[in-house]
């Protein structure tokens, strides 16, 4: 594929710029593992919050164990404050069907009751399987079902490209 | 060190018990025995387990991951941390839980048990855990079980406690950050124990070189050695440089005739004492599967003291579960990531 993908740093400048001008007291950043916990970390650096970082793997809250089964190293989630009353940006690498973000949801309910959640991915790709959009997003880029775009990382973040059926 | 010499390791040629737990297509279906699993799959579950810590911190202590599935604990035999423990680990994972406490005859097995388990399969249950008093029931269930069907043993006669044995691998993974190189004495009676067996095996699959088993010869099986395992009867002598010990019970109900020479001379020679644990390394952890009999085989000082990790076992006790319910649940489905 020869198509250039932007820069990460810049679509996360691009994030942070969206988020800016309606941003509440203490929010709390909490990235979707583990390419969401990435963007995360960079985005709350450039939005200058002191506050920690919260990381949450979905694998437990998965709609499709009964189909995939379980992944075997499964990483702990970690939301570091309390998150009650709190606004919460939810942060993920690339928007899909949905399902994930759904999972997330579930999962950060389960450690308290946040005040409010919004969405911010570093790419939306299309093909929502759920009424789930993001509230800030990098680059939206529409991609046949069997192409892929996943980030790499966490040293040096970058998009690539990748068919699915290879 | 007395007796014992070090066997070939057995985890080459599964036994058809540990062959039994797999289906055709290489996925564990049942938990029945620690025997014959080979070191990746005990090391899976313990890894599973210690993301399943956090869960029972949350203020929702409660993840999807079996909603909607039905489990069943069959227990045969009187239990209460093992059957609540099971109990809480399949509802932390949101299936539905029926407790079945049942008593039979030990002589009217085979197709008595059978009927109840047919009978609770056409109920569309997922899964059984089993306990009873006599050897390979759960085993028994396992082969008649309905396609889908898991079947977890939570201890039969004295065969294996393979779940105990897992979460006590867990604790000593937890304060000891792994195995090899470990010195691990079990004590007490290891003749009537489930438990000692599945840890044997487990310890063993996991890389233990040095396991001393301690109690008067009565209270050992002929030919344990076997098994990988040194034996000893002078407890001060075989606790030197000991990092794990792991205090047994003394089931006084599975005994018959004269076994022991009576409660206080046992508790002399075989007690475990703050005096006897100095012989142990200075962080060596003391475990114990409980109930304990305080005074008998540990004192109350041992019991409670700072080395103690007891209920630290029970707490491990639920992750571990919980990681051994979700294998099997998942492993029923494809294994894409």
């Amino acid at each position: 594929m020869s198509q250039r993908l932007p820069d990460v740093d810049e679509l996360i400048d691009a994030l942070a710029e969206q988020l800016r001008p309606t941003l509440p007291d203490r929010p709390l950043v909490v990235g979707i593992h583990s390419g969401g916990a990435w963007v995360a970390e960079v985005l709350r650096r450039r939005l200058g919050l002191d506050s920690g970082l919260g990381t949450i793997d979905i694998t437990f809250y998965r709609d499709d164990f009964s189909t995939i089964g379980l992944h075997p190293q499964v990483n702990t989630s970690h939301l570091p404050e309390d998150l009650d009353d709190r606004h919460v940006i939810l942060v993920d690498d690339v928007l899909q069907t949905g399902r994930t973000v759904r999972a997330a949801l579930n999962e950060i309910f389960s450690y308290g009751r946040p005040r409010s959640v919004s969405l911010a991915v570093l790419v939306d790709r299309g093909m929502r399987e759920l009424p789930i959009q993001a509230d800030a997003c990098g680059l939206h880029v529409a991609l046949p079902p069997h192409r892929q775009i996943k980030l790499l990382g966490p040293d040096g973040l970058a998009l690539r490209l990748m068919d699915a059926r290879q | 060190m007395s007796g014992g010499t070090v066997q070939p390791d057995a985890s080459k040629t599964p036994s058809a018990a540990a062959r039994a737990q797999f289906d055709q297509d290489g996925r564990l279906r049942h938990f029945l025995t620690t025997e014959g699993l080979d070191r990746g799959v005990l090391v899976g579950i313990l890894d599973l387990a210690e993301s399943f810590i956090g869960v029972g911190t949350r203020r929702i202590k409660k993840v999807p991951l079996l909603h909607g599935k039905t489990v069943v604990n069959l227990f045969f035999e009187p239990s209460t941390r093992t059957r609540t423990t099971f109990e809480i680990a399949a509802k932390r994972l949101s299936a539905d839980v029926i407790n079945m406490s049942a008593t039979r005859m030990s002589t009217t097995k085979g197709e008595t048990v059978l009927d109840t388990v047919k009978t609770l399969e056409a109920m569309h249950t997922d899964m059984f855990v089993v306990r009873d008093a006599a050897s390979g029931t759960a085993h028994l269930i396992a082969a008649h079980a309905a396609p889908g069907v898991s079947i977890i043993n939570a201890g039969d006669g004295r065969h294996a406690h393979p779940t105990q044995a897992m979460l006590d691998m867990f604790t000593i993974r937890r304060h000891k950050g792994g195995f090899e190189s470990l010195s691990v004495a079990i004590t007490g009676d290891i003749l009537h124990s489930r438990v000692a067996r599945s840890q044997i095996h487990a310890l063993r699959q996991l890389g233990v070189e040095d396991i001393r088993l301690i109690a008067p010869a009565t209270l050992l099986p002929t030919r344990v050695e076997s098994l990988g395992v040194s034996t000893h009867h002078d407890m001060d002598e075989a606790l030197e440089g000991v990092d794990v010990l792991i205090m047994l019970r003394l089931q006084t109900e599975r005994m018959d005739g004269q076994l022991l020479p009576g409660p206080e001379e046992y508790f002399r020679c075989f007690g475990l004492t703050e005096r006897r644990l100095k012989r142990a390394k200075p962080d060596a952890i003391v475990m114990h599967p409980g109930p304990i009999n305080r005074g008998l085989e540990i004192s109350s000082a041992v019991a409670d003291g700072p080395r103690s990790v007891i209920l630290a076992q029970v707490t491990n006790g639920i992750a571990v579960r919980m990681s051994i319910m979700a294998r099997l649940m998942g492993e029923r489905a494809e294994g894409k990531s």
